[in-house]
């Protein structure tokens, strides 16, 4: 709705009833996947959230033509278990084969999709009516979204982030230094499946508002982009909580409104806007912030040059405060009248006429440098 | 007198390829002992099979008479500083409370007490003024610092480390010797996987020269020879040949 400002926005979410729903559904979307979603982009595994969320696809067709039913718990544990089976395979395929754990995760997800991609078709082929909408599982349809669906995906997260704060320090130990933890007598891969598992809730809570393509993105940006801002653990997962749950109520509210935009695809808009931004202004990680830092750090490099050049040049006269021209200095460093200016600022070095000399100040400073 | 280590038989095995053949080995209390011998000689991996972190083929490890998973709170891991990715959001102090947690247990936080057994750590190898520094911007020698910090607060009986003095600058080196001199003196074990040959005799009590197999083990005024030192690490050349390697 563009032509509704942000305070108007802001009055049609708690007036409308669909927009509440969307909302609300996608925020707690938005908060699951961006903190579990920092465990994996820390571990480094940032691809296993696309591999559960595509492998999760024929869970959903199989679990409605095995009930006959589009109730989401009964979707959403397919989901689950489908999603669950393809972290499985992996695992099993890595550990019993020489094919590499990417390759792995590349298998099971093709594979997996693929075999959901087979199961829609087929559903919607058949003469009855009742198997509409499936296939917004592909790209996601908030707009779709019912109060039991919000339920289901209220309660989830809950749950998903409730188990997560319970073993806060054992998935710190696992993500930080896991044969410390083992060597501890922490079962370190009891934890990694659990871990795997609250990814999979994360993820399959946010498959029917975002979709199985895109969803990986909603575990991977919000987290990506928190790690800019902070040093602590704690933060970077509240954080991307978050950030999360801006990018899932923003993009879930826009496309709601909008004729046939897709939903997962606005909100990955958002999360990436969010990444963008984090990527370039955060302080000490920043692009732009770091950039700030070489320039300042080349200034006073060029400031503290132009300051000894005169020192040595002073040296070699007898008489002590000897000027000399800004051609001279830039000879010797480049750039010279600027940093003059600002020296003279700082009340290092004086104008003798044309020329420039160190006051005492700045000849302390200089002789100070030089012994150092 | 129960030794503080007792390794027998000890054969581990990746694949076809043998890491440690059939390995004995005596610690007794109080000692620091360096583990010695090429690269692929099975050294990290005596160490790794011991604390249970990797299945032996056959033989068995025992920590003051018993497996080390009844033991765990006698014992305490170094592991090699490389291991872990020190761009990880988290603090020097909050590293150092890792070591804690197998007193505390599952579940429940660090607490006060723990807090305070970590910041005495970090005194005793001189990184008070670091606790909460964000561990990324840590030296080389600052970041082994901080696993030895916790693995002193692991309060144990026996310290296995691996590496300790790789890539450590010369303050870090003394500081790390003291701590050792100071653990021996409180009856500790330390067992430390070493690459510098020059300083075993002066930084260590006893010597295991391992190649695959144990090839010497003992005080090192007697084992720390250099028909011994020939054996370990000209042996590597025919081993490797042998198996195309």
């Amino acid at each position: 709705m563009p032509e509704l400002g942000p305070g108007l926005l802001g009055l049609a979410l708690f007036s409308d009833y669909t927009l509440r729903t969307v909302a609300l559904g996608s925020a707690a979307l938005g908060i699951t996947s961006g903190a579990l979603g920092t465990f994996a982009v820390l571990r480094r595994q940032s691809l296993l959230g696309d591999a559960i969320s595509h492998a999760a696809l024929p869970g959903v067709a199989l679990a409605f033509l095995l009930t006959g039913s589009k109730a989401p718990l009964v979707l959403v544990v397919g989901a689950a278990l489908a999603g669950f089976a393809g972290t499985l395979v992996v695992l099993g395929v890595t550990r019993t084969t020489r094919i590499k754990y990417d390759s792995a995760l590349g298998i099971v997800l093709s594979v997996f999709f693929g075999f959901g991609l087979v199961l829609l078709t087929f559903i919607q082929r058949r003469p009855d009516a009742t198997q509409a909408g499936l296939d917004r599982f592909l790209f996601g349809q908030a707009a779709a979204l019912l109060r039991r669906d919000l339920i289901t995906q209220a309660v989830l997260g809950a749950v998903a982030l409730a188990l997560m704060l319970l073993v806060w320090k054992e998935l710190k130990l696992l993500s930080f230094d896991p044969d410390f933890g083992q060597s501890l007598g922490f079962p370190m891969r009891v934890l990694d499946v659990l871990l795997t598992s609250l990814l999979v809730i994360a993820i399959v809570i946010g498959l029917q508002t975002v979709g199985v393509v895109l969803m990986a993105a909603m575990v991977i940006a919000p987290a990506a982009a928190a790690r800019q801002w902070t040093d602590r653990l704690g933060l970077v997962a509240l954080l991307a909580g978050a950030f999360g749950a801006t990018a899932g109520v923003l993009g879930a509210v826009v496309s709601a409104e909008a004729e046939r935009l897709p939903t997962g695809p606005t909100i990955v808009l958002c999360a990436s806007a969010i990444v963008l931004v984090s990527l370039l202004l955060a302080p000490r990680r920043g692009l732009l912030w770091r950039e700030a830092r070489g320039r300042r750090d080349r200034r006073r490099l060029r400031l503290a040059a132009v300051l000894e050049d005169l020192w040595t040049l002073e040296q070699q006269h007898v008489d002590g405060a000897h000027a000399h021209s800004a051609a001279v200095l830039a000879v010797m460093s480049g750039g010279a009248e600027r940093s003059l200016a600002e020296l003279e600022q700082r009340g290092l070095v004086r104008r003798v006429g044309e020329d420039w000399a160190l006051t005492d100040r700045g000849r302390a400073e200089a002789a100070a440098r030089e012994t150092r | 007198m129960t030794p503080a280590i007792q390794v027998e038989d000890l054969t581990v095995a990746y694949g076809e390829k043998p890491v440690l053949w059939d390995v004995d080995l005596d610690v007794g209390k109080g000692v620091l002992m360096a583990i010695v011998g090429p690269n692929g000689a099975g050294k990290t991996t005596l160490i790794r099979a011991i604390l249970g972190l990797v299945k032996p083929a056959a033989g068995q490890a025992l920590v003051h008479g018993r497996p080390y998973g009844e033991q765990r709170n006698l014992v305490a891991y170094v592991p090699q500083r490389g291991s872990v990715d020190w761009d990880f959001p988290t603090s020097v102090l909050d590293v150092v409370l890792m070591g804690r947690y197998g007193r505390i247990g599952w579940v429940r936080r660090p607490g006060k007490a723990d807090r305070a057994v970590a910041r005495e750590a970090l005194e005793q190898v001189g990184m008070s003024d670091l606790a909460g520094r964000q561990i990324s911007q840590l030296s080389g020698g600052q970041q082994q610092r901080v696993f030895l910090a916790r693995a002193l607060v692991q309060h144990a009986e026996v310290y296995f480390m691996d590496e300790p003095f790789q890539g450590v600058d010369a303050t870090t080196e003394k500081a790390i010797i003291e701590l050792l001199r100071a653990l021996r003196e409180q009856g500790k074990t330390v067992v430390a996987v070493h690459h510098d040959l020059q300083t075993v005799p002066e930084y260590f009590d006893e010597v295991t020269l391992l190649n695959v197999r144990r090839i010497a083990s003992g005080a090192v005024g007697e084992v720390f020879t250099e028909e011994n030192l020939r054996r370990t690490y000209g042996g590597r050349a025919a081993f490797f040949g042998r198996n195309g390697a």
